[in-house]
């Protein structure tokens, strides 16, 4: 097992009153990509301007590569960042861009040359070494401000919102070619979104923060499949619950689902008891006409439907009222015969549950 | 139907937009060029005793035969009074050189304190702004008798200075150049900051952080992004200082003595105590080429930049 990368023991700070990070613990391992992911105002671009060592902590420590960086100004850490806004340098070239960090670094004018022949290729930019910023479109300057970032070999990279400026189409592409220069070159990526899909698409490890704080660690399965907590099940996709007491019976734990319904949980479910809500992804709930088996057993009727190419969205009221979301995916042609009006039973298999505390 | 109607709308609107274009025209001319031509008109003219004191006078209805005796009255003898004289000369240099002084003093002053007001939180901007434009609610003349009592030999800041220790003899810089060169550089200042504030204001503050990620130090970041990308700021702030220095009048009869030349004085003197209007509109016509050669520099240079950019 290598030693982290990035060692962050209970990391605080505070602007006023608010708690922007909130004793933070976090370890990066070297070669890692690792997402921040929250909405705006979790404390997650504080925390990475902490790692950048555009401010200082209020408490805790921050180790890179085992060392620690108290009173350590930003230009002397060998992390680099790429701006949302880019921040390339308006009056010079994207060669001199990309060779400024290098420059200060005191390289000689031939290996800068050959340094930045390199990242232009690899950020597929050739022949464009002369042009300024503002002659390039926002994908292109996206791709030099990663080049830039590079340029010095940094040990940490940290982006912020990368893909925020860019479209749909270009978002897809660019994210994957993040994904590509990051396994090329091994350097450790620390990406900071609000967007899970940016989040789950490119981390292998996600820290989901909330109000300064690590609401939960894990791979973006694990928090999609077993978040912990009501929040980390609602910000990261959607989800239908359900009102429910948590009981023992026998040495085996079951969930008794409002309305009588009694399913048996999982060994891993976290250990609550009591109220808790019962949660089940859309993509997760049995949808039929027919009152088919015990999995389907709440009544109601569809009252909108979105036909999304890749997958069908439908919600459905149920008759006491709640409402409910169902997705399929739309290579099953079944799809087709739920529409608007239907009166429907849904449902869920006692496996496709997680059990939140209330 | 919807080209129809624009067409039908397009002479007045042209005319209108048009009319917007000639009244600034109008007003340059009627303000500043032909008061210009006026003033060479003068120039080229030659002093004599009456009313007013120079001559050829053209009286509309005089007849051509009057006018072209008039314009055979023209002579140049004024600037070749200006070239001969080495004092015209001194006057010009000397007031260039405090000029240029005084430039590089409120460029000093006001580039921190513009950098300081463009970073202040975005709040307190815009009292900072008024606040270092607050002494032109004072008139202009009070201030610069303000600074006479300053800084005269039994002045306040000889009283403070010698009550500190400091110095055991009051300094003399009432009335002399170094005076001139500090009423010049605070009455001055504010037309350094507003230009500087306005581009550095613009800046996009990730810049410098961005320079400080990759590794330079605060002074490398500043020499090598906030300086270049507020040179145009420079620029204009030391034209807007510069330009109405050299000819600055009121500052060197106040705080200045006999000995300290400058243009704006010279002008004076010929005009009033000399009673020669050709000659004052010869060192004025002089003094304004003189400056239009900074100015044009600009110009280009803006222009090639932005050719440049395209």
């Amino acid at each position: 097992m290598p030693a982290p990368l990035v060692q962050l023991a209970g990391v605080s700070k505070h602007y006023g009153d608010v708690r922007a990070v909130d004793s933070v613990t976090l370890e990066l391992e070297p070669g890692e990509f690792f997402a921040l992911l929250g909405p705006s105002g979790c404390g997650k671009t504080s925390l990475m301007r902490l790692v950048a060592g555009f401010e200082t902590p209020d408490a805790g420590r921050i180790l890179l590569d085992g060392q620690d960086m108290q009173g350590v100004p930003p230009y002397r850490r060998p992390v680099n960042m790429m701006f949302q806004s880019y921040a390339l340098f308006p009056h010079m070239s994207v060669e001199r861009n990309i060779a400024f960090g290098l420059a200060q670094q005191g390289m000689s004018k031939g290996d800068i040359a050959t340094r930045v022949a390199e990242m232009l290729r690899l950020v597929k930019l050739e022949g464009y070494g002369a042009r300024r910023p503002e002659q390039l479109s926002g994908g292109q300057k996206q791709r030099v401000a990663l080049a830039r970032a590079l340029a010095p070999r940094p040990k940490l990279l940290l982006l912020d919102e990368p893909l925020a400026a860019l479209d749909r189409k270009l978002r897809e592409e660019t994210q994957f070619e993040l994904m590509q220069v990051q396994r090329d070159l091994g350097i450790t990526f620390m990406l900071v979104t609000h967007d899970q899909d940016e989040a789950m698409g490119m981390a292998q490890r996600i820290a989901l923060m909330r109000a300064g704080q690590i609401e939960q660690i894990g791979d973006a399965r694990a928090i999609y499949e077993r978040p912990r907590t009501l929040f980390a099940a609602e910000f990261i996709g959607e989800i239908n619950l359900f009102e429910g007491e948590a009981v023992q019976i026998d040495g085996a734990r079951f969930a008794i689902v409002q309305g009588g319904r009694r399913i048996a949980l999982a060994e891993d479910d976290s250990p609550v008891t009591g109220s808790v809500l019962i949660a089940v992804r859309p993509e997760r709930m049995v949808m039929s006409h027919l009152h088919a088996g015990s999995a389907a057993e709440f009544e109601g009727t569809i009252t909108e439907m979105a036909w999304l190419g890749d997958l069908t969205i439908w919600r459905v009221r149920l008759d006491d009222g709640r409402l409910l979301r169902v997705s399929r995916s739309n290579a099953d042609v079944a799809n087709a015969v739920f529409t608007r009006g239907d009166r429907v039973f849904v449902g869920f298999d006692a496996h496709s549950v997680r059990v939140l505390p209330k | 139907m919807q080209n129809n109607a624009a067409a039908g709308a397009g002479l007045p609107a042209r005319l209108g937009r048009r009319l917007v274009l000639i009244v600034p025209y109008v007003w340059l001319i009627l303000f500043f060029a032909l008061p210009f031509l006026i003033v060479v008109k003068i120039s080229l003219s030659v002093q004599r005793d009456g009313r007013p004191p120079y001559e050829p006078v053209f009286e509309l209805g005089d007849g051509l035969v009057a006018l072209w005796g008039g314009l055979q009255k023209f002579s140049t003898e004024s600037y070749a009074a200006i070239f001969a004289d080495r004092i015209y000369a001194d006057a010009y240099l000397s007031s260039l050189w405090i000029a240029a002084l005084a430039t590089l003093c409120t460029l000093a002053i006001g580039y921190p304190l513009a950098l300081a007001i463009a970073r202040a939180p975005r709040r307190w901007r815009p009292l900072l702004i008024v606040l270092a434009v607050a002494p032109f609610w004072t008139s202009f003349l009070i201030r610069i008798y303000a600074w006479i009592v300053i800084l005269k030999d039994e002045g306040l800041l000889n009283h403070a200075l010698i009550s500190a220790g400091l110095i055991a003899e009051p300094l003399h810089i009432y009335a002399t150049q170094w005076a001139v060169l500090i009423g010049i550089v605070y009455s001055y200042l504010p037309f350094m900051i507003l230009p500087l504030y306005n581009a550095l204001e613009k800046q996009d503050e990730a810049l410098v952080e961005a320079a400080l990620d990759l590794g330079a130090t605060p002074f490398a970041a500043f020499r090598q992004i906030t300086w270049p990308l507020s040179v145009r700021g420079v620029i204009a702030g030391c034209l807007l200082v510069f330009i109405p220095a050299v000819g600055e009048y009121v500052i060197p009869d106040l705080l200045g003595s006999s000995d300290v030349l400058m243009i704006g004085r010279t002008l004076w003197d010929e005009f009033s105590t000399a009673r020669n209007w050709p000659g004052a509109a010869a060192v004025a016509t002089v003094l304004l080429v003189v400056l239009l050669a900074p100015i044009t520099a600009y110009q280009r240079s803006q222009l090639q930049r932005k050719g440049a950019g395209r």
